[in-house]
């Protein structure tokens, strides 16, 4: 690692002052950021330490009926305090990395750090969740922009995602067996008002929904609705675990295999 | 009813106390006062001539010390081979110099350029991006069958080509094998991938170098799994220090699997640098950096055949191997796969005419050495993928056709020039029938279909050659080393013994068994008994652990050395007793005369050895220590069958391992339980290559698989629980505790049967595809079953 | 350089950090607690596992400046205080639950934090909840036995030797 200060505020307003020096970055959990660092991927000159905001950790059920989880809630949390709510959402959470990761992970690194494979942003789109950040309210639709790309400005940092509770939900996820990071995972979240598909792991862009598959499912909530319905290998990642065309197939057998889970 | 202590026993390991409670010593944990760190500036570009490296912009940044590039190396000798292999046109292979820091070119991604010593390992690493470097790239040479066409990059100039040998076995049988094979009437041909893996101890290598100028003595401690060669190897050909002023330690060292018996350049470096900066220099290896600098393993691309008259028994056998030595000679590189592959490969069957050829190859990758099993699991898998395929094509049973072709009688010598002394196919067979049950197969079939899943089931058999030497053969065959062990047991006056061996423990739990075998031998308890390894200042010259020989060859060398102290005390015995010295007899610690009940215990005569008061001074010596060097007459060979039973899922290509059982016939057995975690964990690492672990390159030389991220290690989740039986026992005949050798077994045996269990689910779901490479991973399954 | 202040197996421990200071080398190389074991930079080993208020964490992926005041516990303190063997260590020695001992801390950290909270896991939870736990060694099989045996289960009909 490049040495760089750590600062530790009390409160995101003191945040996102330390945010607005030179350099500087936002640590939360640290377990995509640390092992970046250390293979010196970055260079920030001040960390700025989100692990002592009180204000921005806990799974509280808000007044709308939304799940609204702090952007400095380890996953650990979230799956064992989620679980009455959101069951779909605690699941997830429950199976991100391994238990001491799930003990240093938070929801808000996570999302904003919008790694192609990771497990959060599956749920937040998938939920058609809120990210609220110290500044505004951004609609999940809004908020993923391709591989670690966000809608976040510079020194921006996620406080809060607020979940509107599906009538049921499920993540399906099939791991890549060195990094047991999902190779593809879906998250399906049937609402009343129709279905999401949200799906990690699969597309160079990142996290996305397969509207196709949406529709298909708001129509008639059955795995025999998806049938005959593929995504182009092209538009997926292709690497040593796996083709673009394979990784398309996973995102039909994930997300028939999700669907099933909850029929 | 199990023992509860002695040989058979399954004692409980003393190490794992130190290890359980955060107390073991591994090399990282050794911190020298005054200790500086080095980090290496490592190569990106896979093959390059190397203009300049300018070390400027570094040299005055914090904490820096010195700066090395290969300028400093000039008068520093190569990194040596241990091995010469003759070609079949009887040359010796083509052997590249290979610096401690590149000079002229770079051959390989995470080849050393530069080494930068400074106060602190962050420091070092800050001042070593300031270095540049200039590189030309020229282009890389990765596929082996690409490297040896006319034309090819070659990856060292001073060579006639890529080609490093040629090498044919035996090569007098050639004209007779080709004859068998027209005249067969069936053949059947495969070729097959063995893929490259990393050994991945979890312990990173790690090299600590010290230099006293007062005395002018260097002291190297290292994570290494035989001392006394890196001070041979490293003193001798590289640094010009004799043994007499080379000190290396291998402390606790947290696994091996072959990668930690080299020498690696790191080591050579950290000592010549304690000197040249007088204080001790430390070099810990990072995970990613592990991958681009620790020997890999396997690598081979084969062609085999078997030839088979109209009654299915096997007639010929001939095979045709690219083996990759990456782009210099490892240690023992060249042996791999020929002497510790070629002479495997008759299996377990009385097939009378074989004939091998391999092609040495170099590329732009990290070098290639032994890695768990070393040649004999690449001689394995194709022999046991081959015959799963005869058996295929002439529509017989995979298991009667190996029975049919099974050696039966013992003494038996192959036509690759190995005499096996012992074994019992049928019976490893017949055991592991049981064990597997193989009976309730199709039952857990149905029920794995009513899940939309598939099941196969596939077997192998495998031998193997352990306990490397003898030396007289081995230096026919172009060691450039002996490959004896050595003991030496010393008695102190109270009765306690310290052994002192050159076979070093790594995981295998030495310190727990050799005193199992020496308390027998006494009739004391084990508790008497300690084990001192890894240090060349107070062990004798030792070849170390590798080849599953430690036991066999080192358990041997002690028990020499301890016929040596029985023999000794029993004269000293003799005269305590007034008896003649052939009417003592040692039975549970006591000294007595036969026919009489006139005894003495032991503690009494090892006292009466070093306080010799009474004492026969005027016949024998005081004292009770002895040395024995042994060196063994033959390989030991053990042998067994294997059979894994997988899920697959035909929908994601992902296959899950639902059983697995192994009967291994490893001779006599001195702590049972430590046998079977050898063969688990061989298991694993066979799973491992056969499910997920690959090492890959890019066609530009660069590591894909470079870290944890892509390299993809067995997991709890991954595998079961196994079901490991080795009750079946042939006693090796020429050595005295009638051992075998076990930690190799496992990695040998298994990924045969897997591939061919994943073949088997395969055709029960309607797709015969004739054969899978390793590692069948879900994306391979499924293209498979999609193509 | 920043002072940190922790409490490490129930003791006061301070020193002197950089911002960039891992707590498992403030731990290995401040504390000369040198149980905690680096495997890899990736965080997958799980080598360096040790316990933050109360947690399982992995000491390679912390800042030590973020372990401010914390209560960290790692394999030096989980013998009894005379020094023999606790129930979990018991079981790994008595299954052979390992060989090189160099994962073994985390194995042992991690096996803890599990048992806490699941006394009586079955085999498929000690798997999953091995996942941040490479051991290249056992092949898993004695590390699981072990852990289904500390927490009391019979495991003598598991699996044959």
């Amino acid at each position: 690692m490049y040495d760089f200060d750590v600062v530790k505020p009390a409160t995101v307003a003191e945040a996102i002052t330390a945010l607005g020096q030179d350099e500087a970055q936002p640590l939360s959990g640290g377990q995509t950021l640390i092992p970046t660092l250390k293979a010196r991927l970055a260079m920030p000159s001040v960390l700025v330490s989100l692990s002592g905001i009180e204000e921005m950790r806990g799974v509280r059920m808000g007044d709308d009926g939304q799940l609204c989880v702090g952007g400095g809630t380890v996953h650990a949390v979230v799956a064992k305090e989620a679980q009455a709510h959101y069951p779909g959402l605690a699941g997830l959470a429950a199976r991100i990395g391994d238990p001491a990761v799930r003990n240093r992970g938070t929801i808000g690194g996570s999302v904003a750090n919008n790694d192609p494979s990771a497990c959060y942003p599956a749920a937040v789109l998938g939920s058609g969740a809120t990210v609220v950040t110290n500044a505004r309210e951004i609609a999940a639709d809004d908020f993923f922009e391709g591989m670690f790309a966000t809608a976040l400005d510079e020194g921006e940092i996620v406080t809060e995602v607020r979940f509107p509770i599906p009538e049921k939900a499920h993540y399906e996820k099939f791991i890549q067996p060195a990094s047991r990071f999902p190779l593809v995972a879906v998250f399906v979240a049937k609402f009343a008002d129709g279905v999401r598909v949200a799906v990690t792991g699969a597309s160079e862009e990142g996290v996305f929904r397969w509207s196709e598959a949406e529709n298909a499912l708001s129509g008639t909530f059955n795995v025999e609705a998806l049938s005959g319905l593929s995504l182009p290998g092209d538009s997926m990642i292709s690497d040593l675990h796996g083709s673009g065309d394979f990784r398309a197939h996973l995102v039909a057998v994930m997300t028939k295999r999700a669907v099933g889970a909850l029929v | 009813m199990p023992k509860d202590g002695g040989i058979g026993a399954s004692s409980k390991r003393r190490e794992d106390i130190r290890f359980l409670t955060g107390e073991g010593n591994y090399t990282d944990d050794i911190n020298l006062h005054g200790q500086a760190h080095v980090f290496f500036l490592r190569s990106d570009i896979a093959h390059g001539v190397l203009n300049s490296v300018d070390t400027s912009a570094a040299d005055g940044m914090p904490g820096v010390v010195k700066i090395f590039t290969g300028a400093d190396f000039t008068e520093v000798g190569s990194i040596p081979c241990g091995w010469q292999i003759t070609d079949k046109h009887g040359e010796p292979m083509q052997e590249p110099r290979h610096p401690v820091l590149a000079d002229g070119k770079v051959r390989h991604v995470g080849e050393p350029i530069a080494a930068v010593v400074a106060e602190t390992l962050s420091q070092a690493r800050d001042a070593a991006e300031a270095i540049v470097v200039d590189i030309t790239d020229l282009p890389a040479v990765v596929d082996m069958k690409q490297a040896v066409q006319d034309g090819a990059p070659k990856v060292h100039d001073d060579l006639t080509s890529n080609l490093c040998y040629d090498w044919g076995f035996v090569e007098e049988n050639k004209g007779a094998v080709d004859k068998a094979f027209e005249d067969a009437a069936h053949v059947t041909t495969l070729e097959l991938v063995n893929n490259r893996l990393v050994a991945n101890p979890m312990e990173p290598r790690v090299a600590v170098g010290d230099y006293a100028r007062g005395t002018g003595d260097h002291t190297l401690y290292t994570t290494s799994q035989n001392p006394h060669v890196i001070r041979l190897l490293m003193g001798a050909f590289v640094l010009g220090i004799p043994e007499h002023k080379l000190r290396v330690v291998a402390p606790d060292v947290g696994g091996g699997f072959g990668t930690k018996i080299f020498h690696y350049q790191e080591e050579a470096f950290c000592t010549f640098a304690a000197k040249a900066c007088n204080r001790p220099v430390k070099w810990t290896s990072s995970r990613s950096e592990a991958f681009m600098s620790d020997a890999h393993g396997r690598d081979h691309v084969t062609k085999i055949q078997m030839a088979l008259d109209a009654d299915n028994n096997f007639t010929a056998l001939r095979t045709d191997t690219y083996a990759n030595m990456g782009a210099y000679l490892s240690t023992f590189a060249p042996s791999v796969p020929t002497w510790l592959h070629g002479t495997l490969m008759a299996g377990n069957y009385k097939t009378p005419l074989i004939y091998v050829n391999v092609k040495a190859v170099f590329t732009n990758t990290v070098p290639v050495d032994a890695y768990r099993g070393a040649g004999r699991p690449e001689a394995t898998y194709q022999l046991e993928r081959l015959v799963d395929k005869c058996a295929h094509e002439l529509g017989v049973d995979p298991i009667a056709l190996r029975r049919q072709n099974f050696i039966t009688e013992f003494p038996y010598a192959t036509p690759v020039a190995v005499e096996y002394d012992t074994g019992d196919y049928v019976a490893t067979m017949d055991k592991l029938e049981e064990i597997a049950d193989f009976a309730g197969f199709d039952a857990r079939r149905r029920d794995s279909e009513a899940k939309g899943k598939l099941r196969g089931f596939g077997v192998n058999c495998y031998i193997e050659a352990c306990g490397i030497a003898p030396s007289n053969l081995v230096g026919q065959l172009g060691a450039r080393a002996g490959l004896y062990e050595s003991a030496t047991v010393r008695v102190n006056a109270t009765g306690g013994l310290v052994v002192m061996t050159g076979s070093h423990s790594h995981g295998q739990g030495h310190e727990t068994a050799f005193p199992q075998v020496i308390a027998e031998m006494i009739g004391i308890p084990e508790e008497m008994i300690e084990i001192v390894h890894g240090d060349t200042a107070n062990t004798p010259m030792g070849m170390g652990t590798y080849g599953s020989r430690s036991l066999a060859v080192g358990g041997s060398a002690m028990v020499r050395a301890t016929e040596k102290i029985i023999a000794k005390a029993k004269k000293i015995a003799s005269h305590l007793l007034e008896a003649s010295e052939g009417d003592i007899e040692l039975k549970d610690g006591a000294f007595s005369v036969a026919g009489t009940d006139k005894s003495v215990a032991w503690g009494d005569v090892t006292l009466a050895a070093y306080v010799p008061h009474n004492y026969p001074l005027e016949d024998i010596e005081p004292g009770l220590e002895e040395t024995a060097f042994y060196d063994p007459s033959n390989f030991t060979y053990p042998s067994g069958a294997y059979a894994c039973e997988v899920e697959l899922d035909p929908e994601t290509g992902h296959v899950t391992i639902d059983r697995f059982a192994a009967a291994d016939d490893f001779g006599n057995i001195v702590n049972p339980m430590i046998v079977s975690g050898q063969v688990h964990g061989g298991i694993a690492q066979g799973i491992g290559q056969a499910l997920m672990e690959n090492c890959a390159y890019d066609s530009d030389g660069q590591l894909l698989s470079a870290s944890y991220m892509d390299y993809a290690m067995p997991r709890a989740s991954d595998l079961p629980f196994y079901t490991v039986d080795h009750s079946c026992q042939t006693p090796c005949t020429h050595n005295p505790l009638g051992v075998k050798g076990c930690g190799e077994a496992g990695a040998i045996g298994s990924p045969p049967a897997v591939v061919n269990a994943v073949l088997d689910a395969m055709r029960s779901g309607g797709k015969d595809v004739g054969h899978i490479d390793m590692p069948v991973t879900p994306a391979r399954v499924w293209a498979a079953m999609n193509g | 350089m920043t002072e940190v202040k922790m409490t490490v197996n129930g003791k006061p421990a301070s020193g002197a950090v950089e911002g960039r200071t891992l707590l498992a080398s403030f731990l290995r190389d401040n504390l000369s607690l040198t149980g905690t074991h680096i495997g890899c930079d990736t965080s997958q080993c799980g080598a360096c596992v040790v316990h933050v208020n109360g947690e399982a964490v992995k000491a390679c992926t912390m800042l030590a400046v973020e372990a401010e005041g914390a209560d960290v516990k790692t394999i030096e303190s989980m013998a009894n205080p005379d020094g023999s063997l606790t129930v979990i260590q018991q079981a790994f020695q008595d299954h052979h639950g390992l060989q090189c001992g160099f994962c073994t801390p985390g194995m042992i950290m991690s096996a803890s934090s599990l048992l806490k909270d699941n006394p009586k896991p079955t085999e498929a939870e000690v798997r999953h909840y091995l996942d941040g736990n490479i051991c290249r060694c056992t092949g898993y099989h004695n590390i699981v036995k072990a852990i289904m045996a500390a927490s009391g289960q019979d495991v003598s009909a598991l699996a044959a030797e």
